[in-house]
């Protein structure tokens, strides 16, 4: 046994309300830049839909993910090692930019100086990658919001499978939910196993994946080799970026920027120990549908004195086995069971995990059209609006009895509360039928419905101090591109054409001025210095 | 051409140009890594890209390998298994398929290049002069042919490597070899050092980081914090 430790996240689909909070304030934080203005760490999809980039869920056509081969081993889904040098040339299995969107702006300039007309003057979308005018814009980060198109472009989503689906294209069977997505963070990343130059890496001490910006060589294998599409080409530098987890934040201890600004207060963030010692058994596991079970089954119990011991001698600090112990995290993936993996069938281990959410269910049930299950004493889940089995593709390869269950406590939970604050009375049968306490019933109201900040965010700050001298880092830059403080990767002129010419259509950046140790005044900032300098990228900055 | 200009051109630019090449890659790969990528703009137009650059890439690779074979085997070593004019005739019937599969996918990426306008906006001048240079010197090279099956004694090519051989190994006399071979080899000569010149300051860089090693790696990267790197 290795025990790590890991920033996990759970979303819980139940409350998030599709405003795009996150999404937002993601992107104003890292994906401002020219070159990832398509890109975004975190978005929400409305489901079914075939999402962002298009049909990113079909591993047939992206060949994202890991793949189990006869002899029992796993290999990525792109193919070994030689294969993925054989398509280093030019890889096949890479989205286009318009698999994404082609990025856009509008001539907003055109309202202000446009001559006197009869019509009035309109700002016409321009692309930010040619410059020039799109006569249409086909496709947006977000095109199917709220059941936009038509249900027969919808219902290419993969998720439909083995559900009926041409009844949920009628207007009385409709049914859609909210689907924020990120990075994984996976305990088996298959981008890390496709990256030719090695540029990608977990971390031991929380879990983050990386890219390091200086060894990347922009090869592309891990867009492809990413099941999620959740890493990006930026096409003006030529590396590939991707969620950073905000490990800046995380090592300060505080929540993401989606976490923190998440106004439905549906994320969470928790430290979670596994067996890195079983990684690779967990996920070669033979039958999908059991993926789910393996990856709870290396996940390691934070009371056990074993397992403490054992962290203890494998380095994991005393602050973050405290955090362990109380990791929101850990209670809803495996004390109660209603959170779950992403599309385990991809054999990546993801570490971001989702509670299915519970369809409109109170009018439904009052007017008489959701069954009663005669067995459990419960409403019955599968007659909700949103197919079981479409939750179960999405979060369990499938496999319909822990999606159900987690269901079920979820409704005993609104059935216990509704009973002993409405009704003055305590309902414990219903508790009993779906296996849980009293007292974990009402942590978990705590925990999932009230959602205080110090429940959902539970997360131990860094230890810098084992690693690195800090005083070194008195006054060091953080995080810039390439050269550190060097503003000359950055610069318009430079030696090695770092900086590729552009449309110029991005709004004016801001100069950050450094001011020099001496306290002298600084020298006026140089126009084409500024776009690395006004958004930090995901690059690790530390040395020995 | 006069003997200060020869000398110059085949006697000194040699160096100037790799030690341009070698201290160039060394400086930019210690000081300006960010920029150290292949530079790919597929993610933009996967058209023309999936035939040209494969074609390209396998037509260039074996063109880099024979010309390093080729120019660089001591005459003594080769002779045991073969004679100078089955060398050339070998050089010229390989290079010659190499470099027409080369020349048609460099064609196809130049052209996408220059009229493709997600791919031309988005091109730096360096980008469009690397692939034109690259070009140029195909086709000197392609045009090297005719010269050569006018004289199929292998006489010429002795010439070429021992210039190239002499240079490596610091004979001052390597000019001299070139004195009287035709104008197009020396053409192509000229262009092909000119590239190791422009090779540090363009994507070329590249080529110094072929992955080699990955077929090597475990397939799981960890890094703890302070840059030690461990495999799962």
């Amino acid at each position: 046994m290795k025990v790590r430790a890991q920033i996990a996240m759970v979303l819980n689909l139940d409350k998030c309300i599709g405003c795009h909070t996150c999404s937002i304030t993601c992107k104003q934080v890292w994906t401002t830049r020219e070159g990832v203005e398509y890109a975004w760490f975190n978005n929400v999809e409305t489901k079914p839909g075939i999402g962002y980039p298009k049909d990113w869920e079909n591993q047939d056509r992206w060949k994202g993910g890991w793949r189990r081969k006869r002899n029992g081993r796993i290999e990525p889904r792109i193919g070994g090692r030689l294969r993925v040098l054989a398509k280093i040339f030019a890889n096949p299995d890479m989205p286009e930019i318009d698999d994404y969107y082609e990025p856009f702006t509008f001539d907003y300039g055109n309202l202000h100086n446009a001559p006197e007309s009869k019509a009035m003057p309109t700002a016409r979308p321009v692309s930010l990658i040619t410059g020039e005018r799109m006569e249409k814009i086909e496709w947006g980060p977000n095109w199917e919001e709220i059941l936009g198109t038509e249900f027969r472009k919808r219902s290419r989503d993969r998720n439909f499978e083995a559900v009926q689906k041409e009844i949920y294209g009628q207007f009385e069977h409709t049914f859609m939910m909210y689907l924020p997505r990120l990075c994984e963070h996976c305990l088996n990343p298959a981008c890390v196993a496709a990256c030719p130059s090695g540029s990608i890496y977990k971390r031991e001490e929380d879990g983050i994946v990386l890219i390091d910006q200086d060894k990347c060589r922009g090869w592309r294998m891990c867009v492809s080799a990413c099941p999620y599409k959740k890493i990006y080409y930026n096409w003006q530098s030529g590396k590939a970026e991707k969620c950073t987890f905000c490990f800046p934040r995380i090592e300060a201890g505080e929540p993401t920027v989606c976490s923190e600004t998440c106004v439905g207060r549906i994320r969470y963030l928790g430290v979670m120990l596994y067996d890195a010692d079983r990684i690779e058994q967990a996920a070669s596991v033979e039958n999908e549908q059991h993926l789910y079970r393996a990856q709870l089954d290396i996940f390691l119990d934070p009371s056990d004195p074993a397992v403490i011991a054992q962290a203890r001698a494998d380095g994991v600090p005393e602050l973050w086995l405290e955090a362990a112990r109380r990791s929101p995290v850990y209670k809803m993936a495996i004390e109660w069971g209603v959170a779950f993996p992403l599309h385990p069938e991809y054999r990546t281990l993801p570490m971001v995990w989702y509670v299915p959410p519970l369809s409109p269910i109170q009018g439904a049930h009052q007017a008489g059209h959701i069954g009663w299950d005669e067995e459990s004493g419960l409403p019955d889940v599968k007659s909700l609006r949103i197919p079981v089995r479409y939750l179960a593709n999405l979060l369990t390869a499938g496999a319909e009895a822990p999606v159900v269950l987690a269901l079920q406590r979820m409704m005993a939970m609104r059935i216990h509360m509704r009973a002993r604050t409405v009704e003055g009375r305590v309902e414990t049968e219903v508790l009993k039928k779906v296996g849980l306490s009293l007292e974990q019933v009402e942590e978990m109201y705590k925990v999932m419905a009230i959602a205080d900040y110090e429940d959902r965010f539970v997360i131990p700050s860094t230890h810098r101090e084992y690693a690195e001298n800090a005083f070194d880092l008195k006054a060091a830059c953080g995080f810039t591109f390439g050269n550190g403080c060097s503003t000359s990767g950055s610069a318009g002129a430079n030696l090695f054409s770092t900086k590729r010419t552009s449309a110029g259509l991005q709004a004016p950046r801001v100069e950050i001025r450094r001011v020099p140790a001496n306290g002298a005044r600084p020298a006026a900032p140089s126009p084409a210095a500024a776009p690395a300098a006004a958004a930090p990228p995901p690059r690790q900055p530390e040395k020995v | 051409m006069s003997d200060f200009l020869h000398t110059l051109a085949f006697g000194i630019y040699p160096y100037i140009a790799l030690t341009v090449f070698l201290l160039g890659s060394l400086v930019r790969f210690e000081r300006e890594q960010y920029s150290w990528r292949s530079g790919s703009s597929q993610l933009l137009r996967a058209r023309q890209l999936r035939v040209g650059s494969n074609l390209f890439h396998i037509g260039i690779l074996f063109l880099l390998f024979g010309h390093t074979v080729g120019l660089l085997t001591p005459h003594e070593i080769y002779s045991l298994v073969i004679t100078a004019e089955q060398k050339q005739m070998l050089a010229i019937v390989s290079g010659g398929i190499a470099g027409v599969v080369c020349f048609v996918g460099l064609t196809m990426l130049l052209h996408r290049r220059l009229y493709d306008p997600r791919i031309r906006k988005t091109s730096s001048a360096m980008d469009i002069a690397v692939l034109v240079l690259l070009w140029l010197q195909l086709v000197l090279g392609l045009a090297t042919i005719p010269f050569s099956l006018a004289h199929r004694d292998g006489q010429v090519m002795m010439q070429l490597s021992h210039w190239a051989q002499h240079i490596l190994t610091f004979r001052a006399d390597a000019a001299s070899f070139l004195d009287d071979v035709g104008w197009v080899f020396k053409a192509h000569l000229l262009l092909g050092m000119t590239l190791f010149v422009v090779f540090p300051f363009s994507r070329l860089v590249h080529i110094w980081s072929a992955p080699v090693g990955y077929v090597f790696r475990p397939y799981q990267l960890v890094r703890r914090r302070g840059g030690a790197r461990t495999a799962a």
